[in-house]
């Protein structure tokens, strides 16, 4: 019922959105959207685990994505709005990106609670959508590029998953059973035929890689991440992926259940493993600052993977992982627009000194590093250092050792890329071109990376919970 | 039949006349495989195949490729003679895959159908060089699908109504909103102009 409503809203609040032309009206839509998404958020960590409207039942997972979702739009819109207005746009792509934006962060939020694939797959397709559109805000030749890509990836993946579906529907067919809820598949797993099922992983694994940004279908992310602007990109780097990971999750917790278990481990470490070593591979020889970003939430999700993969205290770090990335990534990107507007280029050659132009905006770039390459400090080192106990507990001693080389070598292409940022003088620039930028517009970077070692280090009660829940599902 | 031909066709023309042609078939294979399900929602789908499929797409396509003057060669990667030994190369392994599954639940003519529709549409994506082949491609792997939801169909209507959903969604997204974009910003529709977003 409520989603019914939280569904509508959204509806009526980007049709105001895109209609409306007018800046204050517009603006004040944005904030009854934040709160009405709040109010949602609330009200299902209320009534967790009822089934509504048929298809959603708010499991611990799900409440914990809607949570983060619900943390991560307000800085999102907040730097949207900055974006907006350092860009003088014109009010028509000004509503459409905010139509986009809005449409996105309902369609993730749902996607996290419903209890059905077939529904999963469906909101995953609205995302598509609304990040297209996302993407294209500039409407040049490289953001038709990426945006191309992007769409026709994202539409073979999304065959992909309904091939998946179409599998999965036979082999519950010798089951016995015609309700593809996820609940249902849970009960009857041991019945289902497992050459179908064997067939529908594979499909459906292939077709979410491609929103968690793993082998083989990343290619389409990192493209959508770089064109896409900052705040958009935040969007599409953090809770984006998560709908990927909800639906891999899911599955995989069917999966679980069946004998079909080591089989599926092997075909998630290796493509986890594959995706780890290409994020490698381009972040140690990258030059444009935000494509660097993207890799290394392919480099995250890859470890997310092997966590899940690896089992045992695996599926609680892999949990936290995803949600703690979701607050570090966008902080990130948040910066990134920063940056951006100091030196007008995402070139590593052009960039540098920035500790002399930005102070605060410097410090929340090096915290930033230090968070995303799970140095000490930061609440990913936690999550990072419970994936290698478990996978050196299930016995992956030689892909642990492969795993930590690579991340060694990620964390010094990261480094030396973030220190020729903040701290070599730049070849050339113009000084007084640089605009001053209000060291106010960094204080949500700093309280996302600040909540992250929060959550890290002194987790609530109620965060506890919810993870312990979460990892209950798979048996 | 038609994957073969479409393995070899060298004009864009062709690739249409294909793809009404595929729309027709499947037009006919809907109308004799759901027997089991309601009428109103038999008429939607056939509806739904013979408009989109049959009509509205190619029409669409061709009338993007007169308005962005696309030539009419569809430039392949590889020569004529390769793509037919391939295409047939995948509906061999396809029919040698199918009946090695030993599955009551499953009529074979239709698993070998989508699995080799789809596979041809692959193929076609990763050898021809234009962008609106590719498309076409996408469409020819959407029948497929559309076949293989088909085969479950009597049982679940919803996945085919679900596979409509794709459909639609995949040509108003694709073809609506981009092709007429992707003609204005790119005088020249060749795949190879869109390679400048890498590391």
């Amino acid at each position: 019922m409520i989603i019914g409503i939280f569904l509508i809203g959204t509806l009526l609040i980007s049709g105001g959105l895109f209609f409306n032309r007018n800046t204050v009206v517009n603006y004040s839509f944005l904030v009854i959207y934040l709160a009405l998404l709040w109010s949602f958020c609330i009200h299902e960590l209320g009534v967790i685990n009822s089934t509504q409207l048929e298809f959603f039942k708010p499991d611990s997972l799900g409440i914990l994505l809607l949570l983060t979702i619900g943390v991560v739009s307000i800085p999102a819109l907040w730097h949207g709005y900055r974006y907006i207005a350092t860009h003088e746009e014109n009010p028509k792509s000004r509503g459409l990106f905010f139509t986009a934006m809005v449409i996105l962060i309902s369609a993730c939020a749902v996607a996290y609670i419903s209890n059905h694939i077939a529904v999963i797959w469906i909101f995953t397709e609205i995302t598509t959508l609304s990040a297209s559109a996302l993407i294209y805000h500039h409407r040049n030749i490289r953001a038709l590029e990426g945006v191309w890509k992007y769409v026709f990836i994202c539409a073979i993946s999304i065959t992909f998953i309904y091939i998946g579906i179409l599998f999965l529907s036979l082999s519950i067919k010798q089951a016995g059973i015609e309700d593809l809820s996820f609940d249902s598949l849970y009960a009857n797993a041991s019945t289902l035929n497992p050459f179908w099922l064997k067939l529908s992983f594979l499909f459906i694994f292939t077709g979410f890689t491609a929103k968690l940004g793993l082998i083989p279908m990343y290619t389409a992310g990192i493209d959508a991440k770089d064109k896409a602007p900052a705040p958009a990109g935040a969007l599409l780097a953090s809770v984006l992926m998560n709908v990927g990971f909800v639906g891999i999750f899911r599955f995989y917790a069917v999966i679980a259940r069946t004998p079909l278990l080591p089989w599926a481990n092997t075909i998630m470490i290796v493509a986890a493993v594959l995706s780890v070593f290409v994020a490698t591979v381009y972040m140690t020889r990258i030059k444009n600052i935000k494509r660097m970003f993207a890799y290394s939430g392919i480099e995250h999700m890859g470890l997310v993977i092997l966590g899940l993969a690896a089992g045992g205290i695996g599926t609680y770090a892999a949990i936290l992982h995803i949600v703690l990335h979701s607050f570090v990534k966008p902080s990130l990107f948040f910066q990134f627009n920063q940056i951006y507007r100091v030196y007008q280029s995402k070139s590593i050659y052009d960039v540098g000194n920035y500790f002399k132009y930005n102070k605060a905006g410097a410090i929340a770039i090096l915290l930033g590093f230090i968070s995303a390459t799970a140095m000490p400090p930061s609440g990913l080192f936690i999550s990072e250092f419970l994936i290698f106990q478990s996978l050196f507990e299930a016995h992956y001693i030689i892909i642990l050792l492969l795993v930590l080389i690579l991340l060694t070598m990620i964390i010094w292409g990261f480094g030396s890329n973030i220190f020729k940022l903040l701290f070599t003088p730049p070849m050339q620039i113009d000084e007084t071109q640089i605009p001053r930028i209000s060291p106010w517009e960094s204080l949500s970077q700093y309280l996302l990376l600040g909540l992250a070692v929060y959550l890290a280090y002194a987790p609530p009660a109620l965060f506890v919970t919810l993870l312990q829940d979460a990892v209950k599902l798979i048996p | 039949m038609s994957l073969l031909y479409v393995s070899i066709a060298n004009r864009l023309l062709t690739y249409l006349r294909i793809l009404v042609l595929q729309g027709f078939i499947l037009f006919g294979v809907t109308y004799l495989t759901l027997t089991h399900i309601n009428t109103a929602n038999l008429i939607f789908i056939m509806l739904e195949t013979i408009v989109f499929k049959a009509i509205a797409v190619p029409y669409f396509i061709n009338h993007v490729i007169k308005r962005n003057g696309i030539t009419r060669e569809a430039e392949p990667y590889l020569p004529n003679f390769v793509s037919l030994i391939i295409v047939t190369l995948i509906f061999v392994a396809t029919i040698i895959l199918s009946n090695s599954i030993k599955d009551t639940n499953l009529d074979k003519t239709y698993f070998v159908v989508a699995l080799s529709t789809l596979f041809t549409g692959l193929y076609l994506i990763v050898s021809r060089k234009k962008i609106i082949t590719h498309v076409i491609g996408y469409l020819i792997i959407e029948n497929g699908v559309f076949i293989l939801s088909l085969a479950v169909g009597n049982e679940m209507p919803v996945l085919v109504n679900m596979g409509i959903m794709l459909d639609i969604f995949a040509s108003v997204l694709i073809l609506g909103v981009f092709f007429n974009k992707i003609g204005d910003v790119l005088k020249n529709p060749d795949v190879n102009l869109l390679r400048n977003l890498k590391d």
